[in-house]
C-alpha cells in the first residue's frame, strides 16, 4: 500500500507541475509584465512576470508532440531518436565519471579515516575543490587531455568530460565514506578490539557494513553530480554527440522551434532518473546493511 | 586454555587516571581483587565508582595507570591477545546486518574457525541460550532480552574461562531481567567460567554472585568485599529465602553506610 501511495504522489507531483505551467500560460499576460520600461527602448525595465506566448512557453502537449516529429524536417528521424542517442552517450560518460569519482572519493575517505592527520590535511582542500567553477576548470582538463593525446597516449575527448564529471562526483563520496567509516558505535569497536581484530578485519566486518547507510546517499548525490558535470563539461569543452551540446544547439534555434529544446531537456531529466535508479538498485543489493538500527 | 590453578583475575594496587583539560581524574585507586577460576564476582557501586573502568582494564580495553593486573597469570594485554575472556555490555551491541547465527559466530569467523565447526558451535550456543528457533532472524526482529541472550552466546563462543559483563541486564524490564539472571546462573555453572559482573542492582548482585565487591566513588575504590555463601540454592527458592534478604541488607548497608570502613586500605 505504501508503495502505491508513493507512486501516486510521484504522479501527482508531475501532474501539478504541468497544470501550474498550463494555468499560468492561460492566465498570465501574453507579453509578460515589465516594470520601469522606457518607451521605445527594447529590453529596458525589469520583467516581473514571464511572457506566456508560445515562443516563450510552448504547450506541454506541443513539447511532447515535438519529440515524435522529424528532427529537422525532411527525412530526418523523429526528435526522440537523436535525443535518446545523445542521452545514452552522456549517460555512458557520466557513468565512467561516476566510477572514477567513487573510486577516488572512497580512497580519500579511507585514508582520512585511517589517519587523522590526513583528514586535517585533506578535508579542507576537498571542500575548497568544490568551489572552483566547472566552467573555469573544464578547459584546463581538456587541454591537458589534448596534450596527453599529442604525446602519444590516446586520450579521447569524452575522457576529459568523464574526468570533469568525476571532479563533481568524488566529493560526496569522500565525505560520506569518511562519516560512514566513523559511524560504528563505541561498543562495536570495543568488541572488535576484544576479539583482537586488526584494522582490516575491523574495516571489512564492521566499518564498511556500518558505512552503507551513509554511502548510498553519497552515491546518489555522486550520480546526480556526474550527470550534471558531464552535461556542463560537454558544453564547455564543445564535445559533440552528447545531450549537453544538443541542448545548446536546439536552444539556439528556440525562437523558430520553441518546443524543440524541451526534447533534450526531457532527455537529461530521464538521464538523471536512470542514474538515480541505478544507485537505488545498488541500495537494493545492499539492503541487509540498511536494516533499522533498532538493536538496543 | 585453563592455566593450572592460576587466578582468573588478580589485581594488586591497580589504579586508573584519566588526563583531562582540567587536570587528572582518578577513576580507580589501589584496587586489590582476586577472582578464582570459576568464581562469580559482582562489582557494585554508585555511578562513578569505577566499576566499569575496572572491567575495561581487565578486558584490556583501557590500560591501568598503576599496579599489576593479571588474567590467568598473564598481563591483561596478553590475555586479550590470547582471547581468554568473553565480554558483554549493557547494550547487546549486535551487528544489525548479521543474523543471530552470524552474530554469534563473529568471534569464531574472525579467528579462522572452519565453517562446519562454526555452525556446530553456533547451534550449541543457540541451544544454550534458548534461541535455536531464532537463529536466522535479524537483531531488529528480537526483543531486548533475546538480543542480550545472543550477546551472551557470542561472548561464550570461544569457550572463555572468564566472562566479563558490564550491566548486561541494565536496560531490560524486571521480568526479563529475573529470567535472564536465572539463565546466566545456569550458564555460568554449566560452562564453569569465572564471571566478573558489573551491576547497579543489589538483588541482582546477591542473587548471582559468590562474592559481592562494593565500590565507592571519588576516587573509585573497593570499600568492602562480601562473601554471599548462599550455597546450592537457585531460582525462586533463593530469591525468597531469608538468607538472601539478609545478604541484600548487608550489601545495602555496605553501600550506603559506614563509608569509612575501607577494606582495601587496611
Amino acid at each position: 500500500m505504501r508503495r502505491g501511495a508513493a507512486v501516486a504522489f510521484g504522479v501527482l507531483g508531475v501532474l501539478t507541475l504541468l497544470i501550474v505551467w498550463e494555468l499560468y500560460k492561460f492566465l498570465g499576460p501574453e507579453g509578460g509584465f515589465v516594470v520601469g520600461a522606457i518607451d521605445g527602448e527594447t529590453g529596458s525595465g525589469v520583467m516581473i512576470l514571464p511572457r506566456t506566448n508560445d515562443r516563450a512557453m510552448p504547450h506541454v502537449w506541443d513539447m511532447v508532440a515535438r519529440l515524435f516529429q522529424s528532427t529537422s524536417g525532411g527525412n530526418t528521424p523523429p526528435l526522440i531518436v537523436p535525443v535518446a542517442t545523445a542521452a545514452v552517450t552522456t549517460l555512458g560518460i557520466a557513468a565512467v565519471g561516476w566510477l572514477i569519482g567513487v573510486t577516488i572519493g572512497a580512497l580519500l575517505g579511507l585514508v582520512m579515516q585511517r589517519w587523522r592527520l590526513a583528514e586535517w590535511g585533506l578535508l579542507p582542500w576537498i571542500v575548497v575543490s568544490q568551489t572552483v567553477p566547472l566552467i573555469a576548470f573544464a578547459p584546463i582538463v581538456a587541454s591537458i587531455g589534448t596534450q596527453i593525446d599529442r604525446g602519444g597516449t590516446p586520450w579521447p575527448q569524452w575522457l576529459s568530460v568523464a574526468v570533469i564529471a568525476s571532479y563533481l562526483a568524488f566529493f560526496p563520496v569522500a565525505v560520506g565514506v569518511l562519516r560512514g567509516l566513523e559511524a560504528p558505535d563505541r561498543i562495536h569497536l570495543d568488541l572488535m578490539r576484544s576479539y583482537r581484530a586488526g584494522y582490516w578485519a575491523t574495516l571489512t566486518r564492521l566499518r564498511l557494513p556500518a558505512a552503507v547507510p551513509f554511502l548510498l546517499p553519497a552515491l546518489r548525490l555522486a550520480a546526480a553530480n556526474a550527470v550534471v558535470g558531464a552535461v556542463v563539461a560537454e558544453v564547455s569543452i564543445g564535445m559533440r554527440g552528447g545531450i549537453g551540446r544538443m541542448l545548446i544547439q536546439l536552444a539556439g534555434q528556440g525562437s523558430s522551434d520553441p518546443a524543440a529544446p524541451w526534447g533534450p531537456t526531457f532527455g537529461s531529466i530521464a538521464l538523471g532518473l536512470v542514474a538515480a535508479g541505478s544507485v537505488a538498485l545498488i541500495g537494493f543489493g545492499l539492503r541487509k546493511y540498511r536494516r533499522g538500527e533498532e538493536t538496543i | 586454555m585453563t592455566i593450572g590453578t592460576a587466578l582468573a583475575v588478580r589485581a594488586v594496587g591497580v589504579g586508573k587516571v584519566f588526563p583531562t583539560k582540567d587536570g587528572e581524574i582518578v577513576a580507580l585507586t589501589a584496587v586489590d581483587l582476586s577472582v578464582d577460576a570459576g568464581e562469580f564476582v559482582a562489582l557494585i557501586g554508585p555511578s562513578g565508582c569505577g566499576k566499569s573502568t575496572l572491567l575495561r582494564l581487565i578486558a584490556d580495553l583501557d590500560s591501568a595507570s598503576s599496579g599489576t593486573l593479571q588474567i590467568f597469570g598473564k598481563p591483561a594485554h596478553q590475555a586479550r591477545i590470547d582471547q581468554d575472556y568473553g565480554i558483554a555490555f549493557q547494550q547487546a551491541g549486535l551487528l544489525p546486518w548479521r543474523t543471530v547465527a552470524a552474530n554469534i559466530e563473529l568471534p569464531l569467523e574472525l579467528h579462522g574457525v572452519p565453517r562446519a565447526e562454526r555452525s556446530a558451535r553456533v547451534a550449541e550456543l543457540a541451544a544454550l541460550v534458548g534461541l535455536t528457533e531464532f537463529i536466522d532472524r535479524y537483531p531488529d526482529q528480537l526483543s531486548g532480552g533475546m538480543q542480550q541472550r545472543v550477546a551472551i552466546a557470542r561472548a561464550l563462543a570461544k569457550r572463555p574461562n572468564l566472562l566479563l559483563m558490564d550491566e548486561p541486564f541494565g536496560a531490560l524490564d524486571e521480568m526479563t531481567r529475573e529470567y535472564l539472571q536465572s539463565e546466566l546462573a545456569r550458564i555460568a555453572a554449566e560452562t564453569g567460567a569465572a564471571v566478573v559482573f558489573v551491576t547497579h542492582s543489589i538483588p541482582e548482585a546477591v542473587f548471582l554472585a559468590d562474592r559481592v565487591v562494593v565500590m565507592s566513588p571519588r576516587p573509585g575504590r573497593i570499600t568492602e568485599i562480601l562473601p554471599m555463601g548462599l550455597g546450592a540454592m537457585t531460582g525462586d527458592e533463593l530469591r525468597e529465602s531469608s538468607a538472601y534478604f539478609e545478604r541484600v541488607t548487608a550489601v545495602r548497608e555496605a553501600l550506603h553506610g559506614a563509608p569509612m570502613e575501607r577494606r582495601n586500605e587496611r
